[in-house]
């Protein structure tokens, strides 16, 4: 699947996306996985709760499933307007 | 409907005379226009990032929100990104109604949803550096209201 970051999660991740070949069930279980992968993801999840999802551009929560899902984004609280 | 999302400049002005311009069945309009404010006088600009795939159809979807709850004739959003300078328009709703109510509520909704639920994420550059703006608990809190 196609993973993009946003905003500061892209800063520290360095990058703004990236296929990422995952079993992982849930958005959850991406984050564990990436967060195991090297520190830059663990300084940009961090701290989950200041943090949003969205799966195949639809905004979602990190309990949900991945089943089926070809992107998902990962960003800090919008500040639009 | 119509909802853009653009990098060039637009003319708030020139905006709202052409929005529901020829029609006879709207009895009120109401704007809005957000402008990049420098409120520590060292602004430099105002970066604005949004996500590219999902922000024309998410502020749809708010719109569409909108006209579901207010009987409105017509909406208009237009959403910058970019980097955008001091007292740049950034951003602009417009509702027509036929009564007022509907179209001052239906834009107090429109922001209110544009500002925590549309894909954009400012980054203001002074010449002490970079901070991303962070959300306030306010924005989000706002939503309740609804």
């Amino acid at each position: 699947m196609n993973v993009m970051y946003f905003a500061w999660v892209r800063e520290r991740i360095g990058i703004p996306q990236e296929a990422v070949e995952t079993d992982a069930a849930t958005v959850s279980d991406l984050v564990a996985e990436l967060v195991a992968r090297e520190d830059r993801y663990a300084a940009a999840f961090a701290d989950i709760s200041a943090l949003r999802v969205a799966l195949d551009q639809e905004l979602s929560d990190f309990d949900a499933p991945l089943a089926g899902v070809r992107e998902v984004a990962f960003f800090p609280p919008m500040t639009g307007g | 409907m119509a909802v853009r999302v653009q990098e060039g400049a637009f003319d708030a002005g020139a905006e709202l005379n052409g929005f529901v311009q020829g029609r006879t069945d709207v009895g009120a309009v109401v704007s809005f226009t957000g402008i990049v404010r420098d409120t520590a006088g060292n602004l430099l600009e105002m970066q604005i990032e949004h996500y590219p795939g999902m922000t024309q159809s998410a502020i749809e979807k708010i719109v569409q929100e909108a006209q579901h709850r207010w009987d409105l004739s017509d909406a208009l959003v237009i959403h910058r990104y970019g980097a955008l300078k001091p007292g740049a328009p950034i951003m602009m709703v417009a509702t027509a109604a036929a009564h007022r109510a509907a179209a001052f509520e239906a834009a107090d909704f429109l922001m209110d949803y544009l500002k925590s639920r549309a894909p954009f994420w400012k980054k203001e550059v002074t010449g002490a550096g970079a901070d991303w703006v962070a959300a306030k608990e306010a924005d989000e809190n706002a939503l309740n209201r609804w």
